[in-house]
């Protein structure tokens, strides 16, 4: 056995280079790809034209319109994932009889396990349908339904992190303040989610991080118009659909075009790796907090 | 005395005497008055057939080696207990003649009488002004912004601390000192004006100078409070305490006022036990 110890040592060792340098191929690919597209392109044209119509026969490479459909689809996620998952975590953590945080707890988790792709028809075939019941102006692809579905998926997250900060809490902090005269439900939500609060943060940038980055249910149910729209009723397209739609499309390799798509990819990178960015930063606070 | 099996029967002997030595023979009112109370986490019994008069303004020290129960005790005073599940409590404990463990008492308002402080200092993660203003707040007896500001300032005054943080009320009690960060929790406490305040070790966490100001803190505070110290620091429950309850393997094993428990103790556990020869 000892002599295998340095082998499985190396093949460790590679494993972990692998990934690195996967990662760092990726880089490098979106950077170099994104300089070409910005030598074609002024970079202010790119960040701040309200027109993205990269394959037309005049081209306009304004990306003001995925990012409105990136952000609106995120929000109403967010909007569906914060509320429910927050309180959701406050039961679970506070109120929940330990049995049943010990059986809802994996039922959330193979909640994320789902593949996004069943999110996604879910969104398209049954939410969209459903919402045009009562709402009859609601287009077949439309921004509000995948942002619906969206929040579903991500409520696990913000629920699971969240409770996790809870349970972080130390014990002495509630019976400070039950020793106050305080009640259970002063107690939860006035000392215990207060002082999670980096904690909670830190959870939900990260589910709005999950959010932007989501590409399947979006292509599925979302559309794939881009339009600088605050109606959440009409078909839109975010940074992600848009880079699906032209992965899987006919536009020849290394046009301008074809360069959009690592322009987007690169921002889309930018603004999700800050998020992590300051996720990890008040989750380390988190830590030292209670340390 | 230090092997288990002696010990053991001396508490046989003790349990199927007469309690006579349990109750010091003073003619004073009464604020808390156990009797016969049972107590068990689970299946494990933490407390047997406790009964004692602890009387007002005066400071009341719990002593006994670690694990005999002390802090559970002490706990059952302000059913705070009630938040670990799986207990159990068996027999009466009155204040001011009323039972806690009776029907229809509200919990809530039993712990604002009843202030605790702990054995590790918890202050919230919010301001100075925040702690002391959080019970206040939740108990709606805030008032006006100036009624609570003085309010504020009384007890942080009451908890000879108003001079060293007066200037930086606003920042957070974390960046306190471990000696300042229990005096708050000893203000949080006397903020919402309890007329009994339980301190559990409030000092064993601490130097020896803050540990003194505690000390002189507890012995200004007996004028108006009822207090029972939980401390397994002799010299502690002799320099501060009036009275002593010795406690050992779950009972009461003696109780007077604290120069006879330390000077001639009836029973010989007890005698051990203040001399140092065990715990
Ligand atoms: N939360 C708890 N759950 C179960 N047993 C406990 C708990 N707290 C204390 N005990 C047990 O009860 C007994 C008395 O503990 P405690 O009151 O903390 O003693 P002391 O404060 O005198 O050191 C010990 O045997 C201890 O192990
Ligand atoms: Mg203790």
């Amino acid at each position: 056995m000892k002599r295998f110890e340095p082998l499985i040592e190396w093949a460790l060792l590679l494993c972990a280079l692998l990934s690195i340098g996967t990662t760092a191929g990726i880089i490098l690919v979106l950077t170099i790809e994104t300089f070409a597209f910005l030598r074609e392109v002024p970079v202010t044209d790119f960040l701040f034209g309200t027109n993205w119509t990269p394959l037309f026969a005049t081209p306009s490479f304004g990306v003001l319109p995925l990012v409105a459909g990136t952000v609106m689809v995120s929000a109403i996620a967010m909007a569906v994932a914060l509320p429910m998952g927050l309180l959701s975590a406050v039961y679970l953590s506070e109120y929940a009889p330990l049995g049943v945080r010990r059986m809802v707890k994996p039922i959330l988790e193979i909640l994320a396990g789902v593949p996004t792709v069943v999110y996604g028809y879910f969104a398209l075939l049954f939410v969209t349908p459903l919402l045009q019941q009562v709402l009859p102006g609601l287009a077949g692809f439309n921004a509000l339904s995948p942002g619906i579905v969206m929040g579903i998926m991500i409520l696990p997250l913000v629920s699971s992190l969240s409770e996790d900060a809870m349970q972080a809490v130390p014990r002495g902090l509630r019976e400070g303040a039950y020793a106050l005269g305080a009640t259970k439900m002063q107690t939860s939500l006035r000392v215990v989610l207060p002082a999670a609060f980096s904690g909670i943060t830190a959870a939900c940038i990260l589910a709005a991080s999950r959010a932007i980055g989501e590409t399947m249910i979006v292509a599925i149910a979302a559309g794939q118009q881009p339009r600088l729209t605050a109606n959440p009723l009409v078909p839109i397209e975010t940074m992600t659909a848009y880079i699906v739609q032209v992965s899987l499309g006919d536009t020849p390799q290394g046009t301008l075009e074809y360069r959009t798509i690592f322009a987007v990819g690169m921002l889309l990178f930018l603004g999700t790796f800050m998020l992590n960015l300051v996720s990890a930063w008040l989750r380390a606070r988190f830590r030292e907090e209670y340390s | 005395m230090s092997d288990p099996a002696t010990r053991l029967t001396a508490l046989g002997a003790l349990a199927s005497r007469s309690s006579q030595h349990q109750h010091p023979p003073v003619d004073r009112p009464v604020k808390i008055h156990a009797e016969s109370l049972n107590f068990s986490y689970g299946s494990t019994r933490a407390l047997t057939d406790i009964s004692i008069r602890i009387h007002p303004n005066v400071v009341t020290a719990f002593i006994g080696p670690s694990g005999c129960g002390k802090s559970t005790f002490l706990r059952t005073l302000n059913r705070m207990n009630d938040i670990i599940p799986g207990t159990r409590v068996e027999g009466k404990v009155l204040i001011d003649g009323t039972d806690i463990y009776g029907p229809g008492i509200d919990v809530v308002a039993l712990r604002r009488r009843v202030g605790m402080v702990f054995q590790k200092s918890n202050p919230f993660p919010k301001s100075i002004f925040d702690n002391i203003a959080y019970g206040l707040r939740i108990n709606g007896m805030a008032g006006t912004r100036s009624e609570l500001a003085e309010r504020v300032e009384e007890s942080l005054r009451q908890a000879a601390l108003w001079d060293e943080v007066k200037d930086r009320l606003q920042t957070s009690a974390l960046a306190m000192s471990g000696g300042q960060q229990q005096r708050l929790c000893i203000a949080r406490a006397l903020a919402v004006r309890p007329d009994i305040l339980l301190m559990d070790e409030p000092a064993s966490a601490l130097d020896p100078i803050a540990t003194q100001r505690i000390e002189e803190l507890v012995y200004d505070l007996k004028k108006t409070y009822t207090i029972v110290i939980v401390t397994h620091n002799m010299q502690q429950a002799a320099r501060v305490s009036d009275f002593t309850a010795f406690f050992w393997l779950g009972r009461l094993v003696e109780y007077d006022r604290t120069d006879k428990m330390f000077t001639a103790p009836a029973e010989k556990v007890t005698e051990d036990y203040v001399t140092g020869r065990f715990g």
